[in-house]
């Protein structure tokens, strides 16, 4: 097994309304083309410790390391660029740009990462559409599509730059049961066939253990 | 969006632009608020340009760009300033009455024609003359002139109503006059008149020409005569000049030749502008008053500007979010809001300037009568550039402000408090 994400003593405080300490010395490794849950209770600091291993929040102490390279200290602008090449993001509430089609919100990404021609680009977002059974819907403003289509396209945009890892924050949140199986049954696709490593946050115990690892967290701490 | 069309265009431009084409109407609202604070820009600033050029055209029709004359001077005291302890010397410093005469004037007028940028120079000498037919009399002042130079700097030509200027060269003691004085006098072409100096001597002279200015005050004074009658009327002989008037290339750097014609002629040089320091005062009123106009409806345009970008950041901070969340800089979310300042107001200044040339076009055929006839307003490209060139920076700054502030999103912020 290859070490994908690793995380050495996390510690996080929040200063406001008073000090409070949401990560203490969190240690983990996560290997290659796992899928892990992390759940917890609100305010367990499970979300904190996404958004620290997403590198947008970069108030902590401790050091992260994706693919044995330190990410911790690295400047902002590099930090994206890592983000936009190695990491892909589903949110609870799709955030798709609504003034563009799904299929141009699948591109964006790529086409700032700017490594393809825009026709290898769309062809390839096209694919990734399709592999979520969503390609009918390509041309469609983001905005016209139901709660489901839009998670799906997300998730297209999440896998167009081939990224290491996966990042979801509560991906089923906002899902009914059929839509929530839909996903589940994708995210572990994309685990097993493109050996991506998917990292979920999820209030969801059903959804939590069908992945393959369930990491539980309880004020600031794993258990 | 089909984005097929644009090969190669940065995904931050692209992004810019779908979000100002998703709101056409208030796109087209903005950018046409700035084209009225640019066509403002221009048409205010033309406004003055052909106010200033139309008054100084009138003003270089009697007066030269510089002016080279002996200086008056003051008397100087015998005794030479007294140290503290000696005996205060009272004087009482007067102008000398010397000669006003230019010494050598032909190789000055030779070496000033060989300065670089002037483009005629002519010797020139006034006289304080009475014109007399019979018991009529007029004051008035008299020009002794070369004719074809001083034609080619005034263009008195264009102000002949009858007879011909040429006819002075025939004419050894022709006269012409102003039409007021023709009428005062009553006197036609070929008629003669007698023309007393300070002096007391007299010439009798022949009308050869009439001539008509804007000025009424011109027409009931002015005369043009050949050098050597004026020479003769200051009981002077022929190597008496006064004056010697230069025009340059551009009457707006005229100042800048003064010190190299001093020092050539070892004279007194003075430009037009420090003869008609008044002129020059009231021209500069204008430019700050027309100028203090358009810029207040320049920042209204920009406060345009800033207030829609700015509430366009406000409203995308979720899209602002996701994108920096998918890798996207701090330095692309400036670009992209600046992009979208930009095309607003790249389009509203293009607008502005059709708007600003439409006006100016219009205004020019607009005619007002006397001598002006038509609107001295014309199209300024300079003006026109300037109007370009404020436009865009003013759609940056506008810009500029609320995209920096777009950069400074937190996504982590954005995405926890929902």
């Amino acid at each position: 097994m290859q070490t994908i994400l690793k995380s050495e003593n996390i510690t996080k405080y929040f200063y406001t309304p008073e000090k409070f300490k949401v990560l203490d010395n969190i240690s983990f490794e996560i290997q290659k083309s796992e899928f892990v849950s992390i759940i917890g209770k609100s305010g367990s600091g499970k979300s904190t410790l996404l958004y620290v291993l997403s590198t947008m929040d970069t108030d902590y102490t401790g050091k992260i390391f994706i693919e044995n390279e330190t990410l911790t200290g690295l400047k902002q602008d590099k930090l994206a660029m890592m983000r936009n090449k190695n990491i892909g993001f589903v949110f609870q509430f799709h955030y798709l740009l609504p003034e563009f089609s799904c299929l141009n919100n699948v591109m964006i990404p790529a086409l700032k990462l700017n490594k393809y021609s825009r026709k290898e680009i769309e062809d390839n977002a096209y694919q990734k559409l399709k592999l979520l059974g969503i390609e009918d819907q390509a041309l469609k403003p983001a905005s016209k599509l139901s709660g489901g289509q839009q998670q799906r396209v997300a998730i297209a945009r999440a896998l167009i730059n081939e990224p290491k890892i996966i990042m979801c924050d509560e991906p089923t949140g906002n899902l009914d049961t059929k839509n929530t199986t839909i996903v589940l049954d994708i995210f572990k696709q994309i685990s097993k066939e493109l050996q991506q490593t998917i990292i979920t946050v999820t209030h969801d115990n059903d959804f939590a253990k069908a992945s393959d690892r369930i990491i539980e967290m309880q004020d600031g701490r794993i258990l | 969006m089909n984005f097929k069309n644009k090969i190669k265009l940065n995904v931050d431009f692209e992004i810019a632009f779908t979000h100002v084409l998703a709101k056409k109407k208030q796109t087209i609202i903005v950018s046409f608020t700035v084209a009225i604070g640019i066509a403002a820009f221009i048409f205010l600033n033309s406004l003055v340009a052909g106010f200033n050029r139309d008054s100084d055209e009138a003003l270089f029709k009697s007066t030269p760009h510089i002016r080279i004359y002996v200086d008056d001077k003051i008397s100087q005291t015998l005794i030479s300033d007294t140290s503290n302890n000696s005996i205060s010397v009272i004087t009482n410093p007067k102008i000398i009455n010397e000669n006003k005469k230019l010494l050598n004037p032909e190789q000055i007028l030779k070496e000033v024609k060989s300065v670089e940028n002037v483009t005629t120079a002519t010797i020139w000498l006034n006289v304080n003359v009475f014109y007399n037919n019979g018991s009529a009399q007029v004051n008035g002042s008299s020009s002794g002139v070369n004719i074809n130079e001083a034609n080619e700097m005034f263009d008195i030509q264009s102000t002949m109503v009858e007879g011909d200027l040429h006819n002075l060269i025939s004419t050894a003691n022709g006269i012409i006059v102003g039409v007021g004085i023709a009428e005062n006098l009553n006197v036609k072409i070929d008629d003669n008149i007698s023309v007393v100096s300070p002096l007391g001597i007299v010439k009798i002279m022949k009308v050869v020409g009439l001539f008509k200015t804007s000025n009424s005050v011109v027409d009931k004074s002015k005369s043009y005569m050949n050098l050597s009658i004026a020479q003769q009327l200051m009981a002077q002989g022929p190597d008496y000049i006064t004056d010697i008037y230069v025009n340059v290339k551009d009457p707006n750097k005229a100042s800048e030749y003064i010190s190299e014609l001093k020092a050539i002629t070892k004279y007194n040089a003075e430009d037009w502008k420090a003869a008609n320091e008044s002129a020059e005062a009231s021209k500069k009123t204008r430019g700050v008053m027309m100028g203090s106009i358009s810029f207040i409806i320049l920042i209204v345009a920009a406060f345009t500007i800033y207030n829609i970008v700015n509430m366009t950041v406000k409203q995308k901070m979720h899209d602002i979010a996701i994108l920096k969340a998918q890798g996207f800089a701090g330095n692309s979310v400036v670009k992209i809001f600046i992009s979208e300042a930009m095309i607003i107001g790249i389009l509203g200044t293009f607008m502005g300037m059709i708007l600003g040339a439409v006006l100016v076009k219009a205004l020019s055929k607009v005619y007002i009568g006397g001598d002006k006839g038509y609107f001295p307003i014309q199209f300024e490209p300079q003006i026109m550039f300037m109007g370009l060139v404020v436009g865009l920076i003013v759609t940056l700054i506008a810009g500029y402000i609320p995209a920096r502030g777009a950069a400074k999103v937190d996504p982590v912020s954005i995405f926890r408090n929902l």
